[in-house]
Formats: structure tokens, sequence, C-alpha cells
């Protein structure tokens, strides 16, 4: 069928190429290309029956229609629909309309007129639907035509009426989309109520509707409202009460958006007041809002549910004691109350008595209750979270949990409330849920200090066998406060036991221990001699350096002492050594401590701990000026000029080591000067000018050097984030340099002429393309090789290939150094691989043939979407070597700009008699093609697609973390 | 006025024995079927005879719905299909139906073999009664016969729990057997639509109390049983069989993987692995977690949970261990609470409710010597030094899940069994309040009556709506009563409004014209015609807008109402008017013209 379809329509092409001529003979057509709306006539002629009329028109909507003949498209669509009987063609041509004044670069205003008409005679409703759709967008693509804007909403209004829903749906759509406050709106037509005729505004009409018959006109009345609500419209505050009434209506789509209705209002207007039925008290319209939307925290539906408890995160507005009810439950036991667990927790607590429940009775009913002041409906906000935190979805209570952090982040007393029912989710059946809380948990700790029962219940989770959730809760205890030196004891104990169960948590216990032991000096303090196991009497054994918990425990007394002065005279001898250590292997956990008796190592730390913006400044400054030095080289060929970036290339590499926050530029520029200083050293030898056979040594290093600075390019372009299009430029034109520093070579080495004549042309091509590229920042390089080359174009193009060599040569020698200006930021991308270490002197055994799993963890930063871009390679002894491309479900991303990739890389090899070394490292994979996407949409155009061959991608990849050894051995398998 | 009876014969002010008659629309339904634990003479089984004296119960009975597979629900069936004598249709869910025999057979065995006992059913009897099952799927409409349509909705509770709406026309019941409006770690929460039910009934057994976050709970228990196992503590945790079993089952396995314990967890009882299987097939019946996951791997295929073996018990090294019965008043709980008592790094763990005098309910009270009976008759006094923890896994609603339910249904009435009347007491005042509906709470054999006001569906032919609608202006005022004109025809049970036209087309009648007529006399000394003059041009200035016309003939029309006048014999100036109207124009005419004329 679409064979012979396709076959009846190119039949047509050959005819039709006069009509459009007649139509509209202005246009420039392309004669090759029939226009459409041409073919769509003929087609629709052709058509015998409504069925063929449809398959032309299906087939038509496929392909895009070019702006000038959207128009005449339109005209024929129109003409055949009034003509058209059958609803189903009446439709597609309806919904055509509406695709086609979406078109780019098409105002519909010209159609607006007909689309109107159309309406007017129109029986079937769901045409009527869709013409109204297509007027919606129209009128959404005329945005700044009030008179167009204005006639559609009569229209709507007069629609409005309409027995079928669709219609009416569309409507208010249209309305929503359009209206504006100021319209008022003549009600043409018998409008049913008092206000017949009169002038009514959109708002009131859309309110009308509230009230119909259909839920789904009912909805689509709410969403208008949010639409005018959206485009900057006030909505009315009567609107307040209707809503209100849809908060209990039957269909959840309403009630959803009922939601989200008293949700707007209550930010529009939270400070008026409302009545509260039945009682002639008043509160605030956001605190009555507020209980509302907690009530639907127990709706039948879930979608409901969801949408409350989020909407309940975002009123920040509401009173406090309104908040607190939230998370209120009057417990009651035979009509006798009864305290909450976490009420009894507390008062154990307070009153000093550990631990609790080992009697039956313990949580027995106290006093009794009247029965007329026990409240089983909750009015207003009681329990909502108490609810949305039980409830049966997941959903919900994900959506409970940000709620709850939203609202204690600007509430400190509500988060305070809150700590128990978080603390309470650690326990949730859902992973998902129990991270999240964990998450939550950390962003408000700034507010509370843990108590030690609920320090106990948060610690419990450290046995999680999930990686994930114990790393979130080790962040949290960065964060945390407690109260007592038992608390500290506690968490330390429990993040021991944690580091024995699961030894891999190593590096991120340590650092918690870290955060808690700064923040709780004082608390530490007592607990000294306990933990390093001192003795006022007696010599204690030295307790051995490499155990992970001995040095856990130093570094949580390490920090601790660093802002506790009095805190090191209880140290013993070998606690100064394990800190000298330490401090050298492990300087990112342990600070610098002024101990007594010892001479303070200025140096590195003092400039670390005389932190501040005035050392990075300085460093800033430093930079500028070796920056500025080195762009005063005029004279490359002097000796100085080289001793000269000699020099700043290794102070911009000691300044990156001492400025972190300068490394990315610092290690940028001098990458870059040492590519120049490359290409100096390359053109500089005086051995140019003699007879290449006799200086075949000479042209090997020149090589190997173009092909570094090569290599050097792509290091620049693809490690370093940050940079602008300025300085990518600029490493296109180094790129350049090198690519000519090869084809002169070349030329030298290779006296075949065919392949000097290709590579001539591909450089060419190279410098058409950067000049494509860089349109902009040509100016920028004024004076320099390309410059020169851009002028000398025409000549280059024309002349033979080893005149352009010539060319190319003397340019090449007598271009300047290029200015290098530097963005605001720039940063490497780093990686770290934290496991495994390379440490262990046990080879990983395994049968040969099979494979062995490589745990690998690694912390990767200022990487942009590592997910493509970084893989994993192995090289093998035999310098086999292998790239694994890690799941994308593998990288996690803890912080901006950080990434940490766990996955596990699969070993093999045959058979090795001793066991040997394998490297893992990671790569950063890239891609470049020198042509820009916008280049390349307008070869996609396929009307001249002749793809430039020379415009391939390049693609490799740079390694970016230091190779780890790891010890395996293959052994033969067993027969 | 239609009316609704409710009879409860179990469960009326009482918790057990769960068993009410419903009669709506003229069937007449009984709703569960349980057994009373507390008793062993007649009063174990409901009163059958309240609905027959002799004979079978068939005839009187539509349908038999049974809400789910605990006892006090299902235990008398058997009974009652086959030795009282029913074999109407008996419905219940798919797990009910797959779990409920597996029950009674226990049931019957410990009846029968142990207590031995006479006359009771066997297991004949309950294979032959399992034949008389439908099967109900969740929020299918299962029509019982023609008017009789029942519904069933998710009830948390345990696996299978159901609630049923029943439906005869625009009447409807609701009962909801045992629900849970809390979800827990294998069974979701009860939810039901606004359907609007005459009556709800409810079961009202936590009818006082407000229940704290299942967190706490779960949370204390897990954090007992982890303490005790890292001490190297044995724990025991004595259970029924089914329910709650399975939630703590997967509560412990779950919490295991987590914390990648490696202690053994043991389960008792052959009952329970049949059960678990059922469990393992009904995933559909489970909580979102379970339905999620059970594509990786079925939470109830459990890992760390193994059978256990009597000689287990001795096993060195810390342990869990599941046994039934729940009350520890025998069997196998028993024997291993022996073992164990005399250490107290043990722990036992009571997850329910402990009937007096049983041993759970003495240790629970603090008591730590226990006199045990031996083998002779000897006595040993049995030293507790082990722990014993109380921890309440109840998965009945509380009071607020009752009226989150209410609000959740709106019925028009509201009917509470399944509780103590005490209790009920409070909720229904506490119902009444808050809702604004009746409510009752009958006692077993009080019948309570509740008028419906159902509302008669009636065709209403296409033609005279369209018609209609045009009269009456636009959308919307879908609340607002209209009338309208037409003819009401009743047919065999069915009913239709048509207009009048089709009404006589169709019945093959004829239209007669009714008309009224009326005599007014008038005091006019010009002629006739004269007068009937002056009554036209009088008219005519008078109506404006309505069309009088002066008849050759000597009358005069307004609208389709005919004026005649006619002077007397005797007196040429007392003349009289004659009028005449169809009944279409009543109203109008009457009024207007008489009071008109009086000039």
């Amino acid at each position: 069928m679409a064979a012979h379809l396709k076959k009846r329509v190119y039949e047509e092409f050959s005819k039709v190429v006069q009509i459009p001529h007649e139509e509209a003979p202005s246009k420039k057509l392309r004669l090759s290309k029939p226009s459409k709306s041409a073919a769509l006539h003929v087609d629709l002629c052709k058509a015998s029956n409504s069925t063929d009329a449809l398959q032309y028109l299906l087939q038509f909507a496929r392909k895009p229609v070019e702006v000038e003949s959207v128009e005449g498209v339109v005209r024929i669509l129109l003409e055949h629909y009034y003509k058209e009987t059958d609803n189903s063609v009446r439709l597609k041509i309806a919904s055509l309309l509406g695709l086609l004044s979406k078109t780019q670069g098409f105002t519909p205003d010209c159609i607006v007129d007909d689309a109107i008409n159309t309406l007017s005679n129109e029986k079937s409703h769901q045409v009527l639907a869709q013409l109204l759709d297509t007027l919606l967008v129209i009128g959404s693509q005329l945005p700044d035509t009030p008179t167009i804007r204005l006639r559609l909403i009569h229209v709507a209004c007069k629609h409005l009426s309409d027995t079928y829903f669709g219609v009416r749906n569309k409507c208010l759509q249209l309305l929503g989309c359009l209206g504006t406050l100021e319209t008022v709106v003549n009600r043409d037509g018998p409008a049913p109520g008092p206000s017949q005729g009169g002038a009514r505004d959109v708002q009131s009409i859309i309110s009308d509707y509230f009230g119909d018959q259909d839920p789904r006109v009912r909805t689509a009345a709410l969403k208008a409202m949010l639409q005018l609500h959206e485009r900057g419209m006030k909505i009315h505050q009567v609107i307040y009460e209707q809503a209100c009434r849809l908060l209990s209506d039957d269909y959840e789509q309403v009630r959803s958006a009922a939601v989200q209705m008293v949700w707007v209002l209550s930010l529009l207007y939270p400070e008026s007041i409302v009545p509260i039925p039945s009682s002639n008290e008043e509160i605030r319209l956001v605190d009555d809002a507020f209980g509302k939307i907690s009530h639907m925290v127990s709706d039948g539906s879930w979608m409901v549910r969801v949408q409350a408890a989020k909407t309940l995160g975002s009123m920040l507005q509401v009173s406090p004691h309104f908040l607190v009810q939230t998370l209120d439950k009057k417990l009651m036991s035979d009509l006798r109350r009864k305290r909450t667990a976490h009420e009894r927790a507390k008062e154990l607590f307070t009153s000093g008595e550990f631990s609790s429940g080992r009697k039956w009775a313990d949580d027995a009913p106290k006093e009794k209750l009247d029965r007329n002041t026990v409240n089983l409906i909750a009015s207003g906000a009681c329990g909502a979270f108490v609810h949305g935190l039980e409830d049966e979805m997941f959903e919900v209570r994900i959506a409970a949990v940000e709620a709850l952090c939203q609202l204690a982040r600007s509430s400190p007393s509500f988060a305070e409330k809150c700590l128990d029912f978080l603390v309470d989710m650690f326990n949730d059946e859902i992973e998902e849920v129990r991270l999240q809380s964990i998450h939550v948990l950390r962003e408000i700790s700034t507010h509370i200090t843990l108590r030690e029962d609920q320090l106990d219940t948060v610690l419990a989770v450290l046995e999680d066998s999930s990686r994930d959730i114990r790393e979130a809760l080790h962040e949290l205890l960065c964060y945390t406060n407690v109260s007592t030196k038992e608390c500290i004891q506690l968490a330390l104990l429990e993040l021991l036991k944690n580091l024995n169960k699961y030894p891999t948590d190593r590096n991120s216990v340590w650092k918690c221990l870290k955060f808690l032991g700064s923040r709780h000096p004082t608390l530490v303090l007592p607990l000294v001699p306990e933990l390093l196991s001192t003795h006022p009497y007696f010599d204690t054994p030295e307790p051995d350096m490499d155990d992970p918990a001995y040095i856990a425990v130093l570094v949580l007394v390490f920090n601790a002492a660093k802002s506790c002065p009095t805190m090191p005279a209880l140290f013993s001898d070998h606690t100064f050594r394990h800190y000298a250590y330490l401090r050298d292997s492990l300087s990112h956990l342990v600070p610098p401590l002024r101990l007594p008796g010892r001479k303070q190592v200025f140096g590195l730390d003092s400039v670390d701990s005389g932190s501040g913006s005035a050392s990075v400044e300085s460093a800033q400054l430093f930079l500028q000026q070796s920056l500025h030095r080195v762009s005063t080289i005029q004279n490359l060929e002097a000796p100085e000029a080289r001793e000269l970036l000699n020099f700043t290339i290794r102070d911009l590499q000691r300044l990156g080591e001492l400025q972190t926050e300068l490394a990315g530029a610092a290690d940028f520029c001098a990458t870059f000067l040492r590519c120049q200083l490359l290409l100096m050293k390359a053109l500089q030898e005086k051995l140019w000018n003699v007879a290449v056979p006799l200086c075949l040594k000479q042209n090997v290093t020149a090589t190997a050097a173009a092909q570094q600075i090569l290599e050097e390019t792509y290091k620049l372009e693809f490690l370093y984030s940050g940079l602008e299009s300025r300085q990518v430029a600029t490493i296109h034109h180094v790129r350049l340099q090198a690519k000519a520093l090869q084809l002169i070579l070349y030329a030298r080495s290779r006296q075949g002429l065919d392949p000097l004549i290709s590579c001539c042309e591909k450089f060419l091509q190279d410098v058409e393309s950067f000049q494509r590229l860089f349109l902009s920042e040509l100016p920028h390089l004024q004076d320099s090789f390309m410059d020169r080359v851009c002028e000398l174009l025409p000549r280059l193009t024309s002349c033979k290939p080893v005149e352009m060599v010539k060319i190319l040569q003397s340019t090449l020698r007598q271009s300047g150094l290029l200015q290098l200006s530097l963005p605001e930021q720039i940063h490497r991308a780093t990686a770290t691989i934290i496991e495994p270490t390379g440490e262990s002197d046990n080879p990983l055994r395994f049968t040969s043939g099979l494979v062995v799993a490589l745990d690998i963890d690694a912390t990767l930063e200022h990487v942009n979407d590592p997910q493509n871009t970084v893989k994993v390679q192995v090289l093998y002894p035999d310098g086999q070597s292998h790239v694994i491309h890690p799941k994308p479900g593998d990288f996690r991303k803890p912080g901006p700009h950080r990434h940490r990739l766990i996955t596990q890389v699969y070993l093999s090899h045959t058979a090795w008699t001793e066991p040997s070394q394998v490297e893992v490292r990671l790569l950063l994979a890239y891609s470049s093609s020198s042509s820009s996407s916008s280049s390349r949409l307008g070869w996609s155009d396929g009307a001249d697609g002749v793809i430039p061959p020379s415009e391939a991608t390049v693609e490799g990849t740079i390694p970016f973390s230091k190779p780890v050894k790891v010890y395996i051995m293959p052994k033969p398998a067993r027969r | 006025m239609p009316e609704i009876k409710v009879t409860p014969l179990g469960a009326g002010q009482d918790v057990g024995r769960s068993c009410i008659l419903v009669s709506i629309g003229g069937k007449n339904i009984m709703l569960d079927c349980g057994m009373h634990m507390g008793y062993n003479d007649d009063r174990r089984f409901p009163d059958f005879s309240y609905i027959t004296q002799n004979g079978r119960l068939t005839d009187f009975l539509d349908c038999v719905i049974i809400s789910h597979f605990h006892l006090d629900h299902c235990g008398a069936l058997p009974y009652m299909s086959e030795m009282v004598g029913y074999d109407g249709p008996i419905y219940m869910t798919h797990p009910t139906k797959a779990i409920c025999p597996i029950l009674l057979e226990d049931f019957r065995k410990i009846t029968v073999d142990k207590k031995g006992e006479t006359n009771f059913f066997t297991s004949q009897m309950i294979k032959d009664c399992m034949k008389k099952v439908v099967p109900l799927n969740l929020h299918q409409t299962v029509q019982v016969d023609d008017e009789l349509e029942l519904k069933a909705y998710y009830a948390g509770h345990v696996l299978g729990a159901a609630m049923v709406l029943i439906k005869v026309g625009s009447e409807s019941v609701v009962y909801t057997g045992d629900y849970n409006m809390t979800p827990d770690r294998h069974l979701g929460a009860a939810w039901i639509d606004k359907c609007r039910p005459d009556i709800l009934i409810s079961e009202s057994t936590y009818a006082t109390t407000i229940r704290d976050s299942k967190r706490c709970r779960e949370r204390d228990f897990l954090k007992k049983v982890h303490e005790s196992i890292e001490r190297g503590g044995k724990v025991l945790i004595p259970v029924f069989a089914l329910g709650r079993a399975q939630e703590l089952c997967i509560l412990l396995e779950t919490f295991w993987e987590r914390m990648n314990l490696k202690a053994p967890i043991y389960f008792s009882t052959g009952l329970t692995e049949k059960a678990n299987h059922y469990y393992k097939l009904f995933i559909t019946w489970t909580n979102q977690k379970i339905r999620k996951t059970f594509v990786q791997r079925n939470m109830f295929e459990f890992k760390h949970i193994k059978a256990f073996d009597r000689s287990y018990a001795d096993n060195p090294g810390p342990m869990v261990v599941f046994a039934t019965p729940g009350m520890l008043h025998a069997g196998q709980s028993l024997q291993i609470f022996k073992k164990w008592a005399g250490n107290e790094k043990n722990m036992v763990i009571m997850p329910g409710y402990c009937v007096q005098g049983t041993i759970g309910h003495k240790i629970l009270n603090g008591q730590r010597k226990l006199e045990m009976e031996g083998r002779s008759t000897v006595r040993i006094i049995l030293d507790v030094k082990l722990q014993v923890e109380y921890m309440s896994f109840s998965a009945h609603a509380d009071a607020k899940g009752i009226m989150q339910l209410i609000r959740m249904a709106e019925p028009r009435n509201m009917l509470l069994v399944h509780g103590e009347a005490l209790k009920m007491e409070f909720l229904k005042g506490k119902i009444e309040q808050e809702f604004n509906i009746d409510c009752y709470m009958p006692a077993n054999g009080e019948t309570i009556t509740v008028s419906t006001n159902p509302s008669v569906p009636v065709d209403i032919s296409l033609n005279l709506l369209k018609r209609e609608m045009a009269l009456g202006g636009p959308l919307p005022d879908p609340k607002k009563p209209r009338t309208m004109h037409g003819t009401l025809i009743m047919k065999e049970n069915s009913m239709k409004l048509v207009s009048s036209e089709q009404a006589l087309k169709e019945l093959g009648l004829n239209e007669h014209q009714l008309r009224f007529t009326c005599r007014v006399q008038l005091q006019d000394p010009h002629s006739d015609l004269d007068t009937l003059h002056r009554i036209y041009t009088h008219l005519k200035s008078l109506l404006k807008g309505y069309t009088i016309q002066h008849v050759p003939d000597g009358t005069v029309m307004v609208e389709s109402i005919v004026i005649k006048v006619s002077s007397s014999a005797e007196d040429p100036n007392n003349k009289v008017l004659l009028l005449s109207w169809s009944y279409q124009v009543e109203s109008f005419s009457f009024n207007y013209i008489h009071s008109l004329l009086k000039f």
C-alpha cells in the first residue's frame, strides 16, 4: 500500500511544477523540489472518498513544510475543509492547521479569520474542540496582538455553553492561555444566571465552571485559572472559597488541581483573614489553606496525597503553631491518654534513666481522657506529616520527607520537633526513602542537636549494608552537633564498629571523625586519656600505627586538639611521633598543631593556615605578572626568551602546587607555554637550511615535538573546564601551527608529490574550518601565524605544494608568540583512584581464562558528563590494554563539580607463572570535531550535501589519573 | 419506604463469631460466618436457627460473603453449609479461598483429634464446603443474580482480607470485615472509593484507641532483637501461624539483609510453610515494596529464615526462633521457652495479646517463678531469668483509621460491630458528632432497620430531553431541578418518560380534549354583538402580545380561549358570557380572564 501511494505521489510531482507558479509567482522555488502545497492540493482533489483523503493528510503531516508555502497549504486545507463531510477528515485538517501555524517563521495572523469562520458552521463537537485547539495555538503564536486575542476570547466565551465537555475544556484552556484581567467580555449568546448580558471578566467566567457537571471541565477550569496565575494575572481572593469546596470533589484530578489552586491563593493572600465556618473565629488565609491541604494528605488517592505533601513544603508563611500541629497525634488507649514513644524516650532521657521497655505495662496509658475533648477527625493540620510519613506509597513518604525538610530549614523550632520523625524514617523499608531522610537531616542539622537516644538510633544505621546509606550517614555525622561526651564516645564506638565491618569505608569514616573532632573539642577533651589509653603512672604499649581504628581515634583527637590547646599535654610520647607521621601521610585529615616543645614547622602550613583571600590574590597577581612577562618576548630566536619561558613554566607549576585555587589556571598556562617552547625549539634549529639527508636526526626531534604539541593541545582543550571560545581558538591555533610544522617536515622528508598535495589540501581545509569556527575571534589573533596565513590564503590555494610549504615555513618562523588571556575560572579535571590502593602485597589469584572482579572507587573533579567521557583502562604487563566503559549508574554526584565512580572492572588473562602487576587508570575520552554543530545543521538539509571529508572527528583519550598497580596472579586451570 | 435490615448473629457488641445478616432490596445476605474462640459449647457457632427453625438455609439466603480467613470470620462455614445445610454461593477472595481450608482443617484437628469432640465437621465437609466458594477479585463487580451485585475492596489486615460493597439497585451496604488503615511490612492500607453506601458496617476493635506510629514499634522491636543477638543471646518470638508472623518475618529478614547479620532465624511448624507458599503466590495482594521488587526477588522467599528442628534449640550461639502457639500455653513455643528461660542473655518477645491463665500472660505481668507440670505429677519450679518484652503488632484500624474510612466512603448511616459495647458507645458519639449521620450498634439478635430513599431510574426519550433542553436555556446549572412536561409510562417493571404525543401513539389511544367552561353574568344594555365587540376591543387593549381574534360566527378567541355572548330570554340586559378553555392554559385563562371580565 505504502509503495503504491509513494509511486502515486511521485507521479503527481512531475505534473505539479506549474501550479505553485500560478499561486505565488513571486516565490523562489527550486524546480527539483516541488512545493508541498501543490502536491497536497492534487492529492486532495484526487481523493475519491474520505478515507483516501485522510490517508493523504496523514502522509502529508509526516513531513515539515517550508515557511514560504505554509499559507498556500492552509488555503488549500481550508478549501477542502468546507467541502468535506466526513468528521474525521475535518478533524485532521483542523489539527493540521494548528500544526502548520506552529511552523517557525510563520505568523498565523492571516488565517485567524478563516479559522474563526469555520467554527460557526461546525456541527461536530470533536471537530469544534480541535478547531478551538488550533485557535489556541494561533493565539499563543501571536502574543502581542490584543485585538486578535480579544476576538479569540469572545469566540471561546461563545462556545463555553457547548454540551460536549471537550469543547468546554478547550474554551477554558483558551481563556486561561489568552485571557487577561482587563479583558471585559460581553457575553453574547444565552448566558445563564443573573449576570446575563453583563460585562464580566475572564476570571469570573472561568470560575463559573468550577461547578460544571463534568469533572474534566472542572479540572480544566482550575487549570485555566492556574494558567492565568502563571501568566502573571492576579487571581481574586473570591476564588479561594470555591477552590476549597473543590477539595472535596469526587474526582482525584479535580482535587489535585484544587490543591494547587488553594496553594497559589495562599501565596497570593497569605495575610488576609478568613472566617472559620461554624464558629465566629477568624484566621489567616495561609493558615487556613495549610490546614486544608494538610487534610488532603490523608486523601483516598495517592496522587493527591503526593501533591498535597509536596505543596505543604512550600508554605513557609504558615504560623508556627499550625506547623507544630502537623506532627501532633494524640494517642489514647481505652480512652486514656497515652504518651508517644517519642515522648517516652524524651522523658526517659531527661529523667536520667537509661533503656526502656523492659516491662509490659511500660506504655500503659496514664490519665483518663474526657471523652468530649477527644478530637478524632483532626481539624486542620493535625498529624498531617505523621500520616504522610506512614503512607503506603513511598512517593508520598518521600514527598513528605522533602516537605519536612523545606519547612524545617526555615523554622528551627520545627526542625527540633521533626527530628524524631526523620530519625524514624531511617528505618523505612525502601532505601530511597532512608537515603532521602538522611540527606534531609543533614540539611537541617545546623538547627539541631541530637540527643543521646536519637544519636543511638541514627548510629544503628551505620551497619546498613548499602554503601550509599553509610556514606550519607557519615556525611550527616560530619555536620551534626551532639550534646554530651557520651554521644561522642558512642559515635566513635559505632564508627569503629562500622570500620571493622566494612573496611572499605576507611576514608569516609576518617573524614567523618575529623569533622566530629573539630566540632566538639570540649567534649572530646575529657575522653582523651581513655581514647589514647594513657595511664597516669604506667606506660601503655604503643598502638599499631597501621591500624585504621587507631588512626581513626587519632584523627578525632588531633582535630579536637586544634582548637583546644590544653589537649596536647595529655598526649604520650608516641602520640607526638604518630602525629608527625600522620601529618605527613594524611595531611588532609590531620591539621597543623601547635605542639609544646616542638618547633612549629613554618612554610606550607602557614600558607594553609594563614588562609585567606590575600594569599590567593597575591598568587593571582603573580600569575598575571608572569604571563605579562612572557608576552613581552619579541624575538623568539633569542636564547633569553627560551630561558624566560623555562623559568615561567617552572614558576607556574610551583604556583599550581601551592595554591589549589589557581592550580587549574596555572597548569593550563604552563602547558600552553610548554607548547610554545617546543614549537620554538623545533623551529629554532639552525639546521633548517641544510639539505634533508644531512639532518635526519634533527628531523626526528622536530617530528616528535610536533606530535607532542598536538597531544598537548588536546589536553588543553578537553582537560580543563571553564574555557571560553577565545582560549579554545588559541588552542586550535597552536594545533594548526603544529600541523603546519608537520606538513613542512613531511615535505622535507618525502619526495613524492601526490601525497604532499593531499596533505596540503587537508591543511587548507583545516585553515578554512578554523576560520569558520572562530570568525569572531579572528581580530584577537592579530599578528599571529594564522593572521598571516589568512592574508596569504588566496595565494596558498592557487600555488603549488612546494611553494606553499615554503611560504608556511617562513610565516611559521616569523610569527610571534600568541598572547594568552585567562578566563575567570579554569579547573583541571582530575581523578583519584581511592580503591584499589596498590599497596597490597597479596596477589589477586584467579583461574586463568575466567574473570575476576576488581572494585574501583575513584573521585572525579571538574569532569563534565562523566557518564560518557570517563573510561577505565587496564594495562597488562604484556602490553595488552583494555578500555572499559563504566555503567551510567556507577557514577554518583556527591557535590557540585564532583563525581564518584564506584564500579567493578573484570580482569582476565591467560596463565602466568608469577604474580605480576597490572596498571589501572582512568581515561578521559574526547572527540574533537573541528566543525561546530551549527554548520552541521546546514548539511543535514541535504540540498547540496557534500560533507567535507576532512572534517572527520578526531577521537582519543587522555589519561587523567595516576595509574594504580594491582598485583594479580592468573593460575592455570586444574584439570 | 424501602428498608435495609441488619441483624448481627455474632459480633454484635462483641469480638468473635462474626456473622451478620443483611436484607436489602429483598435479598438476604450473610456476612461472615465465624466461630467464637472463647466457648466450646453451642455458643461457639452463630445461632442459625434464627434464620430458619428447620430446613435448609438455601431458601432463605441469597449468598454468603467471607471477608478474610481468620477463624472468627470463617470458622463456622463448614458447619453452616454442610451440617445445617446451605447450597448457595459463598464469596471470598482468592487468597482467602486458598488459606481458609488450611486453617479450618487445623481447627478441626485440634477440636476432634486433640480434644476428642464428636459431632464436628469432617475433612470431607471442609472440601465440600470449599466447592461452593466463588472467588472474588479486587474491584471486580460480581453479579450474584440480576439485581444483587458485589464488589471487593482491599482491606489490609491479613493477606486477602477484603471489604465488600453489596448493591441492589441504588441501595447499598459496605461491610468492612477487619481492616487496617496503616500499611505494614507486607500489606498495604485499606482503600475504598466514595461509594456513598446507605450503611457502612465497620469493625470497631480499637474504637477508643489512637495508636502511635508503626515505625517506633518496629524500630523498638528490631533494636531489641539486635541487641540480644549481639550479646550472643537467643530470641524466642511466640506467634500465631498466620498474619502477624509473616509481617515479623519480613521485618527481620529485611533487617538481617540490611545489617548483614549472620545469626540464624528459624521458623517452626509446617502449617506456616504451607501458608507462606500462598503468600509467595498472591503478590498482588501485598504492599508496594513487595509488589515492586518481587521480579528481582520474592520477599517471601526468605534467605535468612530456615525451618526449625527441635534439636536446634540446644545449638550454641545466638539465634531467633519463631514458634507457635502465640500465648506460650502449649506446644513448641513452650518447650523452647522452658529450655531458654534460665539464661538472662536470652529474650522472649510477645508480639500480641495473651489470654489470662496462659504462661504468656503470667510472664508479661512480671512473674519470675513459674510452676510447671512435669512428666509426672511432680511440679517443677521454673526460674525465669530471660528478658521478657512486649510488642504490640495489631492490624486493626484505630479510631482515627475508622474515621478516615468513613470520610472516604461517605456513608449515610453507620453501623458498628466487632467491638466492645462501651468502646463502641464512645465512637458512636464521635461519629454522630463529626459526620452528622446516624450510627447504630446492635447487640446480637437485635435488628436494625434503616429506611432508604432509593432513586428510581426512569428512561427518558431523547427527543423529549432535547426539546426541554432547548426550552430551558444553556448549561451550566446541573444542580438546579427543573420541571418538565411528559408522560410517565410504567410497563413491565420499567419506567420511561416520553412526550404525551408519543405516549398516545404507543398506547394506541386517541387524544381527548379537556375543556373548562364557565359562565359570567354581565349587565350590559347593548346588543349581543355589540357586547362581544366591546369585549374584543377591551381585551385587545389589555392583552398586548396575544393573538385575539374576532371570529365571524360570534365568538372571540384569545389564544385558545373561546368567549361567547348570549343574552337570557327574560332580561336582554343580562348577558351571559360563555368562556371555554383547554386545560393547558388553565391557570392563565381562568384567573386572568375571569378577573378581567369583571369590569
